[in-house]
């Protein structure tokens, strides 16, 4: 479950944040400190997230530092499948 | 004792001529910001003093001194003459916060062509207005953001060239494309500066509409007069600080402040061209020992956000003196950064079109938290009638806030508008297009915007562009935007869509509209929320009323509604 997680997460990422000629993206790749994804684009992501995993993360949670990473979001999503 | 001393005595005694002699101009003579902002300061036997101390990311650093970016200057300024771009050509940089584009900006200017800052988020249609308007003819940028020019090329038959900074030879050039390698190009010890006049044109920024497409700004080479002034007395900044101007020079607090305000006074700043995290800024600040900090209240807002735990991690004591500018700083800011930094953070208020802050809170002035503060010296700040256009006498009423026309950083027109530029004139006042009142006291409070323009995070973007660019995805038959409010960037952008025969609302849909317009657009461009709606209000005659979807947004009355179109 967690891999598969991820890797949706992350081609998600790929395939929306990253341009051509960029740096690779992995699991560890720090996205909003990178300047990957910015704090505007987050809430585009925090949606997708939403909308896949049918669950609803709380503003206050949707931190720049949960979002830094695929392996963070993993960690923040499974909080609220779990739930 | 601050740089300004006694704001009552400026006032009394002030003239431009002040930065004028401090920078040794005389008038009717050559002036390049270019030089001031390398040579001058080499020439006053500080070359050997640090310009510049760049962060990117992985902490990966790198440090000029003003003799290293004097040469760099140069070396940037030799290559695009020897491409063949002369004085008066447009040279766009679309980049991150590379050193490139600091040092680029100063290069351009020393051959005597205009920047062109463009900010490096911006998808292929912002580019390419802003590349098309301008009849750009080279622009410099990263390989990561040259897929965006390739897409577009087709259509600027007068873009000669695409020079790429960080070409590593993986890939073929393609057509109109050139490498430059600023650590690899043999450094030009001399260059012949462009004899610039006070009024020959420096930097194009382009700045959002509330109608048509976004206008390019012309500054000239004597707006630096008012930025070297305003940054040493409204930012304090003094020879021995550490500055950091958080602001991108994509947009025009980047250049005003984030290039020509610093380097023309010979100090010491330093770039974190990173995303934003609290804990990478506190770092940034504690390593480079910060002294004199310039940001915007949406970061303010998010740094709050984050607590005061993370605070007391760091040694953030250096810090001396905190501006802010972008939107109005909220009086829960600017007690925050009192009780966390030990001093408040100093509002300030200016424009793209203004080119220098104009109405500001002073060092050593008393300060009311949420108050936009005072007109600079030199400046005449007033509350208009908007129906008159004349000054209220007297204070409280709220009015649209007028400048008089003639300091030296003003614009000297929108490029290829003439028509929009006269508009901004009224009564012999320059409209800013913002509500304010004046209180007894003397002290200016923002109101909002006069027009339907979305201020969010401290960047405009006109809901024109937006409703333009909506209207191309294939499911938008009909689309409003509109501002809502959002408790970190004051407002976000909302869009109300009616979708054409056979789409349905979805939640798949709405996060592919938000991408569609993130994409094509930009970040600040994509709406935050997207409500589906059956039709739109519109009047008899077919407009949109935005305003009465607004005030919904804002729980604002929504006031006549005769002209609505019946159901």
């Amino acid at each position: 479950m967690a891999d598969e997680l991820k890797d949706i997460v992350l081609k998600y990422v790929i395939a929306e944040y990253s341009e051509d000629g960029s740096d690779p993206i992995t699991f560890d790749t720090p996205l909003i400190s990178g300047g990957i994804v910015d704090s505007f684009s987050m809430v585009s992501l925090k949606r997708f997230l939403e909308n896949t995993y049918k669950i609803s993360i709380p503003d206050d949670q949707a931190t720049p530092e949960a979002f830094d990473s695929v392996d963070k979001i993993a960690v923040l999503v499974r909080r609220f499948t779990k739930a | 004792m601050s740089n300004i001393g006694s704001y009552e005595d400026r006032l009394r005694n002030f003239s431009w001529s002040l930065a004028e002699q401090e920078l040794e101009y005389v008038p009717g003579g050559t002036i390049n910001i270019g030089w001031y902002c390398s040579d001058r300061i080499c020439l006053k036997g500080q070359g050997e003093k640090t310009a510049l101390l760049w962060e990117g990311l992985g902490g990966v650093e790198k440090k000029f001194t003003y003799n290293d970016i004097r040469r760099a200057s140069n070396t940037i300024g030799a290559f695009l003459r020897g491409l063949g771009i002369t004085d008066g050509e447009r040279v766009c940089l679309f980049m991150d916060k590379a050193p490139e584009l600091y040092i680029g900006v100063l290069g351009i200017l020393k051959i005597g062509a205009i920047a062109q800052p463009l900010f490096s988020a911006f998808g292929d249609e912002s580019l390419f207005v802003r590349l098309e308007n301008a009849q750009t003819t080279a622009i410099m940028t990263q390989k990561k953001h040259a897929p965006k020019v390739r897409k577009i090329l087709d259509k600027l038959p007068c873009l000669k060239r695409i020079i790429i900074i960080d070409h590593d030879g993986k890939a073929p050039l393609r057509e109109r494309e050139v490498a430059f390698s600023l650590e690899k190009a043999e450094s030009v010890e001399h260059l012949d500066v462009f004899s610039t006049l006070a009024e020959s044109p420096s930097l194009l920024h382009y700045t959002s509409g509330t109608t048509g497409q976004p206008k390019g700004v012309k500054h000239v080479h004597y707006s630096l007069i008012a930025q070297y002034l305003t940054a040493k007395w409204v930012l304090d900044i003094r020879p021995d600080d550490v500055y950091w101007c958080t602001a991108d020079p994509g947009w025009v607090t980047g250049t005003s402040y984030g290039i020509i305000g610093p380097w023309s006074l010979g100090v010491t700043q330093c770039v974190l061209d990173s995303g934003f995290s609290a804990e990478a800024w506190y770092k940034f600040i504690q390593k480079n020992k910060v002294t004199n900090w310039y940001s915007a209240p949406t970061a303010i807002r998010s740094l709050m956000k984050a607590g005061e735990e993370i605070i007391k991690k760091h040694n953030v004591s250096s810090l001396r003196m905190l501006s802010s500018v972008g939107e109005p700083l909220n009086p829960e800011a600017v007690i925050w950064s009192e009780k966390v930094f030990g001093k408040a953070f100093l509002d300030t208020y200016f424009q793209t079109e203004t080119g220098a802050i104009m109405i500001t809170n002073f060092p050593g002035m008393k300060i009311k938290p949420g108050s936009m503060g005072k007109p600079f010296p030199g400046i005449t700040g007033v509350v208009l009638d908007p129906q008159t256009y004349e000054p209220y006498p007297g204070s409280g009423k709220i009015g649209l806030i007028g400048l008089r026309p003639g300091w030296p950083s003003m614009m000297r027109a929108y490029w290829d508008n003439e028509e929009t530029y006269r508009k901004k004139f009224k009564n012999g006042w320059y409209m800013t297009g913002d509500r304010a009142s004046i209180d007894k006291e003397g002290y200016f409070w923002f109101v909002g915007r006069d027009d339907d323009i979305i201020n969010t995070g401290g960047h405009l973007v006109s809901p024109f562009e937006v409703e333009s660019a909506l209207i191309e995805h294939p499911a938008v038959a009909e689309s409003a935007v509109v501002s809502k409010p959002d408790p970190i960037n004051m407002e976000v952008v909302k869009a109300f869509v009616a979708l054409k025969a056979g789409f349905s609302p979805s939640a798949e849909l709405d996060l592919e509209i938000m991408n569609f317009i993130r994409k094509k657009l930009s970040p600040l461009a994509m709406p935050q929320e997207i409500e589906f709606v059956g039709s739109l209000p519109k009047t008899r005659s077919g407009k949109i009323m935005r305003r009465i979807l607004k005030a919904k947004e804002w729980g604002e009355e929504i006031g006549d509604t005769s002209t609505l179109e019946d159901d």
